[in-house]
């Protein structure tokens, strides 16, 4: 007897459109984070001068306040901040991806193997992960670049260092749940081999669990990133990072706050709209949770 | 009892050793010779050879680490670069600074997150339900040093209404000086009674107290409004309401009691976490506590400052994470059969 995996449940897409209907916060998330990332992809086309995001300045109109040629008025190289702005949907959301989607190739197996196999290899494992999450993430991440040279490469080697042992727990209690129960023990019985019982009913088992996580962990990450930037030891000019521009426009801030205020928003509503999108993919994805009314 | 005690303590002895080691293989990801960047940048070959020397780096790996190990318990945790100090020195006179501000963040959290977890949970899918909870995630996704900055521009720049930065206004140190116990400006006001400088010190403590309470209010003001949540509809609240107990009562005696042992195991969590983000907030307002350690640290290439303040609060968490177990523990039962 073999119980497939279950995909998404059915019921999910009724729900879905429930949810949809009482849980306008929900909406919210869903549709900013849509407009961020096609803000992301369609930059050129957005951006008025998309030279701007990068080495471009223009001496003769720097720090002009907001206009409607400037929407967002302009740096202290004369570039037009809401240009920057918009290319900067391209950074750090694109480094949060990367952070996660190495966190979760690194995790991932270790979990599976912690889980699955129990015993020494557990023990070992687990209390690797113990170590680093005995750090607050910000911390491990800021210790780790601001030893290295600061680049994006940096931070993204930081956070990933501090963000896999999450997912490693994550799975590896799952696929331990997974591993007890009886069609696993009859699949092993049987003579089926581990990799195959892995990939067809530990895995497909822990997902869901894991996709909740990834996205809530999204705003986490993007944050994470826009303080290292902020603190320097990130993305460096003329790259539009937001961290970086807020951290740039600090020295101008008392007078010219739009290099401040705008930057820093732009990180803000992407975190609040990842935020809000994984709360509502919880809801979701996770019928054994009440909705959150 | 006493067995859990035992074992979570030898776990975090396990977990503190790991995190050495940990510390001193990032110390040891500085890329270059730490030899020749110790000796500067004229050094010959055969001063850089005697500085590798002195600091043992010519010895094999493990020892290394051993050594690092006892000098780190002998309270050696290395010479800051730019302050020309015991690492451990500088901690210990600028942790109390920090402690007093995430201190004062952590309880205007506690303060306002739990009464607006509780209004949330009671009115359940209302406007104030709604307008709490778009609080809750714009207060959990704000980037701190943004919102240090916009709140220096909002209250000083534009307002003239609170301070701008530093502990207390210095031109007191004239007038009514204050005299130094804990390093806690407000803390040493209180005991000596100089009601002056208490005053000034307050107006000082709130913005970077405001912005460091941003998180953990929005994590209080969720976690309170979930398990009350979960609470009412358990059997023994309901029994209550049907005693004819009026909402109130039922909200704020009965269902807001099992959210405190959620709230006491996130706090340890939430207070490491803040530690942390006074790195990015400390410098704005010139408050020199870790942070602007840290912080100076950082832009100075200073290694053994990075790795000590990342040692402390990594040692602060641990400990911080093995007392909220343990009171757990004696509060519920069932967890030390685990």
């Amino acid at each position: 007897m073999i119980e497939r995996p279950l995909p998404v449940p059915v019921a999910a897409r009724s729900r879905i459109a429930g949810y949809l209907r009482t849980n306008p916060l929900l909406v919210v998330g869903t549709v900013l984070s849509l407009l961020i990332v096609l803000v992301a992809v369609f930059a050129p086309l957005i951006a008025p001068y998309p030279g701007d995001a990068g080495s471009a300045t223009h001496p003769l109109h720097t720090l002009t306040p907001p206009s409607a040629q400037h929407w967002f008025g302009t740096d202290q190289l004369g570039r037009d901040v809401f240009s920057r702005v918009v290319y900067g949907a391209r950074v750090s959301p694109v480094i949060a991806i990367f952070v996660l989607l190495l966190a979760c190739v690194v995790g991932i197996p270790l979990g599976v193997s912690a889980g699955y196999f129990g015993g020494v290899i557990d023990d070992v494992i687990m209390r690797i992960t113990d170590v680093f999450l005995a750090f607050p993430a910000l911390l491990l991440a800021l210790a780790i670049a601001a030893v290295l040279p600061s680049s994006i490469t940096t931070v993204t080697f930081a956070i990933t260092v501090t963000w896999w042992p999450w997912y490693t727990r994550l799975v590896r209690g799952q696929a331990a749940s997974v591993a007890s129960r009886p069609f696993v023990e009859g699949a092993k019985a049987s003579g089926i081999s581990s990799a195959r019982i892995v990939f067809r009913h530990v895995l497909p088992n822990s997902i869901t669990p894991l996709i909740v996580q990834v996205s809530l962990d999204v705003s986490s990450v993007i944050l994470t990133v826009s303080a290292l930037s902020f603190l320097g030891l990130g993305a460096q000019d003329p790259t539009p990072d937001w961290g970086l521009m807020v951290n740039q426009g600090q020295q101008y801030f008392t007078t010219e706050w739009w290099l401040v205020t705008f930057p820093g928003l732009a990180i803000l509503v992407t975190a609040v709209a990842f935020n809000l999108l994984g709360d509502a993919l919880r809801d979701v994805l996770d019928p054994r949770r009440l909705p959150s009314r | 009892m006493t067995r859990y005690v035992l074992r979570r303590i030898a776990l975090a002895i396990l977990v503190v050793a790991g995190v050495v080691v940990l510390t001193f293989v990032i110390a040891r990801m500085v890329p270059g010779d730490p030899a020749a960047s110790w000796a500067g940048p004229h050094a010959s070959a055969e001063q850089i050879a005697r500085v590798r020397h002195q600091l043992g780096l010519d010895r094999p790996l493990p020892e290394q680490i051993v050594t690092y190990f006892t000098g780190l318990v002998r309270g050696n945790w290395g010479i800051s670069i730019h302050t020309r100090q015991p690492v451990l020195q500088d901690i210990t006179a600028r942790a109390p600074i920090s402690i007093e501000v995430v201190t004062a963040a952590i309880l205007l959290a506690f303060l306002f997150g739990v009464p607006l977890g509780l209004i949330s949970a009671r009115w359940a899918g209302k406007l104030p339900d709604g307008a709490i909870r778009v609080g809750a995630v714009l207060s959990v996704s704000m980037p701190a040093f943004w919102l240090a900055l916009i709140l220096q521009l909002v209250f000083f720049q534009r307002l003239h209404l609170l301070p701008v930065a530093g502990q207390y206004d210095p031109n007191l140190d004239y007038t009514s000086p204050l005299a130094q116990y804990t390093r806690m400006p407000v803390v040493d006001a209180l005991i000596t009674g100089n009601w002056i400088v208490l005053w000034s010190a307050l107006r000082h403590l709130v913005l970077p107290a405001v912005v460091i309470a941003s998180y953990p209010l929005g994590v209080f003001t969720r976690m309170v409004r979930a398990s009350v949540l979960d609470t009412v509809s358990e059997d023994h609240v309901r029994a209550v309401r049907a005693l004819g107990f009026s909402e109130r009562l039922v909200y704020s005696r009965f269902a807001l009691r099992s959210a405190w042992v959620p709230i006491v195991s996130v706090t340890a969590l939430v207070f490491a976490y803040s530690l942390a983000n006074t790195f990015l907030v400390e410098a704005i307002f010139d408050w020199p506590g870790l942070g602007s350690y840290a912080a100076d640290s950082i832009t100075s290439l200073d290694t053994p400052a990075i790795i000590g303040v990342t040692l402390f609060i990594a040692l602060v968490y641990v400990i911080a994470n093995v007392i909220v177990d343990l009171v757990q523990a004696y509060l519920d039962p069932r967890i030390r059969l685990t």
